[in-house]
């Protein structure tokens, strides 16, 4: 068993970080996730086990130094909240052309604009459907804890590697800022460079006389190449959803009745499900863990066996379409939502789920 | 075809005095004739290769015209979006601090859509090396106004002439950089006869030398024509730099050993 | 006696024509020929056997088309 530790989630996303041999991070502050390098820099990772931390003049230069870095093979993560994400977009885009491994962590925000610093899940769409342009995904985790805070780190890094590509790391400012008890992992070592050069042939980090100069870029201007590459990027999200699928099923066996919920929606549904279950109504929750790929069959299977599906998020009604889009038309499925930095009360989603399900 | 006044006895290899480095991609260049940046490319490589740093050098190149350059240096390279190679380069160069690294940019990428990742990249004195060619248009998307077009000068955006009043005057971001504490060596050089050609040579060669000491940000403005895009021929439009560009753009160092040079007062 | 000759090799090929090289020649050397290369270029000819060697031409090409051979040969 690891350490454990009294931790903020924005903090176990930084000691994850150091912990899981990550070589640098570069960010810019914004709130509510500045946390995350104010804890980086007090806890002097770059004594600890040599990893670089930045603190850079944007979001837009944060992302760009990612691509540097991990164009070179380093391990490399950035961390920023909905106004800085959408600085970002550019970056993801060229990460995901280029093929890079990256983390990027979004402690979300609500929105549009500079919208509040309260917590929201208001960028669902644009974590999941791919957010910047071109056709892309990054694989996209969805944290419900502290815990998965710093688990989903690790996860993120080796599965950035795997499939060469940007992970996101979809929480928000409530699971950033709460503390929880959380069960550290060992420190794994930081690659060497040598480990880096032998483990990313495809890197640019210094040609030897014995092979061909590496060239990482997103372009290509010959279209049949582009498509080429394009091709190659949606076999790679068809890979993920084969193998990547992670979800939770939570009273789910004998249910009438399903919320389906993510993060901190799917925290506040396990109370709403006790409570609605000591009135005598049978209702499950459906959590899924990775939002790219979405567990579109899991929750098909489990959705078609109930009598209705109350979807729960802190937007205007986003995952609703995916659940739509798997579930089908057979089963009743409607949205519940507080937006703008408003959290929902378990007694508020019961009561939805009586009124736009049960009785509706 | 038959050379008429080849002198095919000393065509040895051992007579050989000056070819393309082999650190240049045996491809044609995308540029077009007479244009700058072939020479810049090619001298830049020369100077990998006499100093045997090669395999420790990483570059990345911007979006403009040389956005291909890394399909020309034979050497590892990373293809920036636009403007942000500063920021790659700090990543890379802090992240391998052993190797060498530069960026090579255009006066679109470097000082218009890139002057944040510029001054910031300058002002913490990073390690790297930043070369820039300034011919002050956009010359890839079709000779558009830059930040560094002239006064008076026509564009495809400025088709009467920049008008200062209203486009705005052109920036001398590098004298602008040179003021800043992290910046260790600034110069102004071109690449259009062979002596300037030999100064720049020399002045990408000290910048390399210095990284290796760590010495702070490097950075080599290179004044170029842009023929195409000034609507001239190649040789018209060097003459043209000459009595244009030149008084406005001065070569020379502007700052060594950390230290400003004064440069004499213009007009 | 000995004295230095040069000579120099252009990749007709690979030469755009942009003449920046016949400036840069202190003996006149270079001038343009009357053909076209398969680009439809123009490209850069010798015109006399004056090289030096000096290199100018070839530093200065920025496509870098010209290789240039110095040696030093014993005159009678």
């Amino acid at each position: 068993m690891g350490e454990l530790r009294l931790m903020k989630g924005n903090e176990a996303i930084a000691e994850a970080a150091i912990r899981a041999g990550c070589d640098g991070y570069f960010g810019y502050p914004i709130t509510p996730q500045s946390e995350v390098m104010e804890y980086l820099m007090a806890e002097k990772p770059f004594e600890r086990t040599g990893m670089v931390v930045l603190q850079a003049e944007s979001e837009t230069a944060s992302i760009n130094m990612l691509y540097g870095g991990a164009g070179t093979g380093k391990m490399v993560l950035t961390s920023s909240s909905s106004p800085g994400i959408s600085l970002m977009q550019e970056g993801i885009s060229y990460l995901a052309g280029a093929e890079l491994p990256a983390v990027i962590v979004n402690i979300v925000r609500g929105g549009p604009g500079l919208g509040t610093i309260q917590p929201s899940q208001a960028d669902y769409f644009q974590a999941v459907k791919g957010g910047g342009h071109g056709d892309y995904h990054s694989l996209v985790y969805a944290p419900a804890s502290v815990q998965e805070m710093c688990d989903h780190v690790k996860l993120a890094f080796d599965k950035a590697f795997e499939y060469r590509t940007p992970v996101m790391i979809l929480s928000d400012g409530a699971i950033g800022q709460m503390m929880e008890k959380v069960v550290l992992f060992d420190q794994v070592p930081r690659r060497t460079d040598e480990e880096i050069i032998k483990q990313c042939p495809w890197a640019s980090n210094g040609r030897p006389k014995t092979r061909n100069h590496n060239i990482i870029t997103s372009l290509d201007l010959d279209p049949a190449g582009q498509e080429r590459v394009n091709l190659k990027l949606q076999a790679k999200y068809r890979e993920m959803e084969k193998n990547e699928v992670m979800y939770e099923e939570i009273m789910c066996e004998d249910a009438d009745y399903l919320f389906v919920a993510f993060g901190l929606s799917a925290r506040i549904c396990q109370k709403s499900t006790d409570l609605a279950r000591a009135k005598g109504i049978k209702v499950g929750l459906f959590r899924p863990i990775t939002l790219f790929p979405f567990p579109a069959i899991q929750v098909s299977n489990v959705g078609n066996r109930v009598k209705g599906i109350l979807v729960v998020e802190m937007n205007a009604g986003q995952m609703i379409e995916d659940v739509k889009l798997s579930v089908g038309c057979k089963v009743k499925i409607e949205h519940f939502g507080r937006f703008g930095g408003i959290i929902p009360s378990p007694d508020e989603v019961v009561k939805a789920l009586e009124q736009k399900i049960i009785g509706g | 075809m038959e050379e008429q006044f080849a002198k095919t006895e000393i065509r040895k290899p051992e007579n050989i005095v000056y070819k393309k480095t082999d650190l240049m991609v045996d491809r044609p260049l995308s540029y077009c004739p007479g244009c700058g940046h072939g020479t810049a490319h090619r001298m830049l490589m020369e100077v990998l290769e006499e100093m045997d740093i090669a395999d420790k050098t990483i570059g990345v190149s911007p979006v403009g015209c040389s956005v291909l350059a890394y399909d020309f240096l034979n050497i590892d390279m990373l293809g920036a979006a636009h403007g942000r190679a500063p920021a790659l380069a700090t990543a890379i160069k802090r992240l391998w601090p052993n190797h060498f690294v530069f960026t090579y940019q255009g006066d679109g990428d470097l000082a218009a859509i890139g002057t944040a990742e510029t001054i910031h990249a300058c002002n913490r004195g990073e390690n790297i090396t930043i070369i820039f060619i300034n011919n002050g248009i956009y010359g890839m998307t079709g000779g558009q106004m830059a930040p560094t077009t002239l006064p008076g000068m026509r564009s495809s955006t400025s088709p009467y002439g920049r008008d200062v009043a209203t486009m705005g005057h052109p920036l001398k971001i590098t004298e602008l950089i040179s003021h800043l504490p992290g910046v260790y060596y600034v110069t102004r050089q071109a690449v259009h006869t062979p002596n300037h050609v030999r100064k720049t040579k020399k002045a990408i060669r000290k910048a390399l030398e210095l990284q290796k000491e760590n010495k702070g940000l490097c950075f080599i403005e290179i004044v170029s024509n842009c023929n195409s895009g000034w609507k001239m021929t190649p040789v018209q439009s060097n003459k043209w730099m000459e009595e244009n560009m030149f008084p406005f753009y001065q070569l020379g160092d502007i700052k060594v050993d950390g230290k400003l040079i004064e440069l004499p007062k213009t007009s | 006696m000995a004295k230095i000759i040069g000579d120099i090799a252009i990749n007709n090929e690979r030469c755009k024509g942009c003449e920046v090289c016949i400036a840069a020649c202190p003996f006149t050397v270079i001038a343009m020929s009357k053909e076209v290369n398969s680009k439809g270029y123009h490209f850069a000819i010798k015109v006399n056997g004056e090289c030096t060697g000096c290199t100018n031409c070839a530093i200065v090409c920025p496509d870098g088309v010209i290789t240039v051979y110095r040696a030093k040969v014993a005159t009678v």
